[in-house]
């Protein structure tokens, strides 16, 4: 149970502060309410650059890292397709720092030319360090665009393309800024040995004269309903082959989303999960196979992801991930294996729990989406999943109507 | 009242770490654990240590294959029903391999923990080694392994080993698809009977402990007879090799991978903290001199970090980065210079006092609960060292001077003895 209490400033700024007497470290999450989804189709990877701008001064503090470390605080910062969130955690008598920093860059940038020419050049390299000079890198700018003909989730947050990277202008990059980097834009969250008190006092005095401004209604194109098998086929200096299936599931806040997720993991979490017995252990087709899900604000993605032992063909492993597939479509899971996958969940958030900037940022997640107190129900939502709940959700999108599928083959020397 | 934004607010250096202290406990066979209580969640973290690291296997790969493999099957139990034995409670049960050694980790809910502790009893003390197990494993490593392979990092840091330990010693061992080939059955078997005997392990437990559970823990574990046979002590073979760099040429390659360091004292020499925060000042903190240069000026990597690692038979300083290839030249110049710089210039006071807050800070961090004071016990435990190793570190990093880092820089960081690995394109 994270306890926790709320308050909002006259800007629009929203603050959540959680008292764990446990730990003498203090986080503070801010979360911005923009991230990929919310770029221009011409101008892709804008949000996450922009992270990198936000660590190169602000309009009073030419440094954002050094002060912060100089008082034994470390920070970092990263982008989705949702949002984009900068997290901070220092010793509990120094967060004041954390505020004045974090109000200065809320307030306004440096926007230096250096700062924008360097930033650019170290995502170039992020670029190509993890997207483009690593085996299977590419894998998600093929598969977000095969599955999302409209809707800005086909990109990827480090954008389509370098291009876009390398074209971004000093103009572009304050527009960023003055639409979404608002203090009723945001949600922050305070928590560590601390009170309510303090932290209003103290996010007033550094964040209640910034002005708030009114935000355009977010207006994105919805994706349309999926109605056939989506392939693709490349080839690539890899090796190993790989599959790679994506089925259209629904966003983070549906009330399937629970009974998604343990589909998820009754096909692939742990070594006894069916995936692992059977493809792994059973059939030795794969080297690893999992399925996962991305918890996405809009619709999402049901992703099952295989790399093929050397000598097993294409056809003998799609059909064997398509046999797990009509077996868990034909028939309920039994109680035991239900069972087994919500104590994982039970336990996996006890576990997490253990940690303030973990609860910090699960706090900042619930309250954007809906309500911050939602992490402390999830547990109970996961309980009450039962077995025709998933009998249900796997009829409902494990089809190949709903599925694009990229085969990631290896060249043949 | 109108605010001064661009005046830092009042901060205070962390003065106070409390540190969680290990309760010893003797089981009734004379294993002895040590346990770490704290939390507020009903979890627990139970560590069981052996010494089968990389340093004491007698061919390359077998350590880390005995360790994967012992959770696939036991003698009373399949691969699938340890499994799903440990699953069914929500547990999870980690194995992990090391160049010292190796460990079996249990996380578990602790109304679950009686359940859970027969099957690693199991693991620990009655793996089955299957021979159909045994090959699903070593097909997968070597996928695994050819994927690795095209990865520039994972390259560099074989080489990088090799380079600077040399062939003939266990943590130098640079391992190729032979080795995998040559994995036997029979070694690991061996290798499992000499390594795992339970007089040999040290058990670390932590999280909410209470007295149930550590009854229960003798129970599984403390029944046993164990006969005490010390595993085997290796020499350290010392290297001397004239051979400084290794380029490896990746003709497609868009970054080059760079691996810079040499080899260095461990834990127990006196110069270890102060190495410590000298690498700190170097490469160790994102405001560190390389980041600062390389990427926060240069532009020329995502990121650049060093570290030393303490070993028990020797540790090492590395620095790493993957930076784009047709910089490559003019980033290992960077590099250099920054390093030459602090064999000769001393620290700025200001630069320093902020790289001691920085890490007392850090290291109150690394001290926040059960679980990472769990981590801070073994890693002194290991070398027979006590909580006041911990006390010279804080003096240390609060009494160092510019003058002691700089006699440092010029003592062990000399470009003479470094060695370097690319792995791209120059």
């Amino acid at each position: 149970m994270i306890n926790f209490e709320k308050f909002t400033l006259d800007n629009g700024l929203k603050v959540i502060v959680h008292k764990d007497n446990s730990t003498p470290i203090v986080a503070v999450n801010i979360l911005y309410d923009v991230g990929a989804r919310d770029e221009n189709e011409a101008q892709t990877g804008f949000a996450h650059l922009f992270e990198h701008l936000m660590f190169g001064g602000s309009v009073n503090i030419p440094n954002f890292d050094e002060p912060l470390q100089r008082v034994g605080g470390t920070n970092n910062a990263f982008t989705s397709n949702d949002i984009t969130n900068y997290y901070i955690t220092v010793p509990k008598e120094n967060i004041e720092t954390a505020f004045w920093l974090e109000s200065d860059r809320m307030l306004s940038l440096a926007f230096t030319d250096k700062s924008l020419e360097v930033q650019r050049s170290v995502v170039i390299e992020e670029f190509k360090q993890n997207y483009l000079n690593q085996p299977y890198g590419d894998v998600w700018l093929l598969l977000r665009p095969l599955a999302y003909k409209i809707h800005p989730y086909k990109w990827a947050t480090i954008g389509k393309e370098v291009s876009h990277i390398e074209n971004a202008t000093m103009d572009d990059v304050k527009r960023f800024f003055y639409k979404h980097y608002l203090p009723n834009n945001a949600i922050m969250v305070v928590a560590g040995n601390v009170e309510t008190e303090e932290i209003e006092v103290l996010a007033k005095k550094w964040f209640g004269a910034i002005p708030s401004k009114e935000i355009p209604k977010r207006n994105l194109p919805k994706e349309p309903q999926q109605n056939e098998e989506r392939r693709l086929e490349v080839t690539r200096d890899v090796p190993a082959n790989a599959i790679y299936k994506a089925y259209k599931m629904c966003s983070k806040i549906d009330n399937d989303y629970a009974a998604t997720d343990l589909l998820s993991d009754v096909l692939s979490l742990g070594s006894s999960s069916r995936f692992h017995t059977s493809l792994i252990k059973e059939q030795k087709l794969f080297s690893e196979i999992n399925a996962f899900i991305f918890g996405s604000t809009d619709e999402g993605l049901f992703v099952i992801s295989g790399k093929l032992l050397n000598g097993v063909s294409y056809q003998n492993a799609e059909e064997a991930i398509e046999t797990e597939l009509e077996k868990i479509k034909a028939q309920f899971v039994d109680s035991n294996e239900l069972n087994k996958v919500k104590n994982k969940i039970e336990s996996t958030h006890q576990f997490s729990e253990t940690n303030v900037l973990n609860k910090a940022m699960n706090l900042a997640f619930a309250e954007l989406q809906n309500d911050a107190n939602d992490v402390n129900l999830e547990v109970e939502k996961y309980q009450k999943v039962s077995a025709e709940d998933i009998n249900r959700i796997a009829n409902q999108i494990l089809i190949s109507t709903n599925c694009s599928t990229l085969i990631y083959a290896k060249k043949e020397d | 009242m109108s605010l001064d934004r661009k005046k830092a607010p009042e901060f205070k250096q962390v003065d106070r770490i409390d540190f969680i202290n290990p309760i010893e406990k003797v089981l009734d066979n004379g294993i002895v654990l040590n346990y770490l209580n704290g939390g507020s969640q009903d979890i627990l973290k139970i560590d069981f240590i052996f010494n089968a690291g990389v340093w004491t296997q007698p061919k390359a790969l077998v350590a880390g294959a005995t360790n994967n493999l012992m959770k696939e099957g036991t003698k009373s139990y399949s691969a699938f029903e340890i499994a799903e034995g440990i699953d069914q409670y929500g547990a999870f049960l980690e194995m992990d391999n090391s160049f010292d050694e190796s460990s079996v980790t249990l996380y578990t809910l602790t109304k679950h923990l009686d359940k859970v502790l027969p099957l690693v009893k199991e693991v620990i003390c009655f793996p089955a080694f299957s021979q159909k197990e045994f090959n699903i494993y070593k097909n997968n490593a070597i996928e695994r392994f050819n994927i690795n392979l095209e990865k520039g990092s994972f390259v560099a840091r074989k080489e990088f080993s090799a380079l600077i330990f040399g062939m003939e010693n266990p943590y130098g061992g640079n391992v190729s698809l032979s080795d995998y080939e040559n994995l036997s059955l029979e070694d690991i078997k061996v290798y499992h009977q000499k390594n795992y005997q339970l007089s040999n392990c040290k058990i670390v437990v932590s999280g909410k402990v209470n007295d149930t559970a550590l009854a229960s823990i003798n129970t599984a574990f403390g029944k046993d007879k164990t006969t005490l046979n010390s595993t085997p002590t290796k020499e350290t073979k010392a290297h001397h090799s004239s051979e400084k760099n290794r380029f490896i040429l990746k003709e497609n390659a868009l970054q080059s991978a760079i691996r810079i360091g040499r080899l260095m004292p461990n834990k127990l020499h006196p110069d270890y903290f102060g190495l410590q925060i000298f690498n700190t000042v170097l490469g160790g903190y994102f405001g560190s001199r390389l980041m600062t240069n390389i990427r926060e000026d240069k532009g020329y990597t995502y990121g650049i970090g060093s570290g030393i690692l303490s070993l028990k038979n020797g540790g090492y300083f590395f620095i790493s980065t993957e930076v784009g290839a047709d910089v490559t030249k003019d980033a290992l110049k960077e590099i250099y210079k920054e390093i030459d710089v602090l064999t000769k210039e001393l620290v700025p006071q200001e630069e320093l006092d902020l790289v001691k807050n920085y890490m007392l800070g850090q290291f109150l961090k690394s001290c926040d609960g059960a679980f990472n004071m769990a981590s801070l016990f073994e890693s002194v435990d290991n070398y027979d060292l006590k909580y006041d190793f911990y006390d010279k570190y804080i003096d240390t990093i609060k009494n160092i001077t510019p003058k002691t880092l700089m006699e440092l820089g010029a003592k062990y960081f000399m470009r003479i003895d470094l060695k370097e690995v690319v792995v791209g394109k120059v």
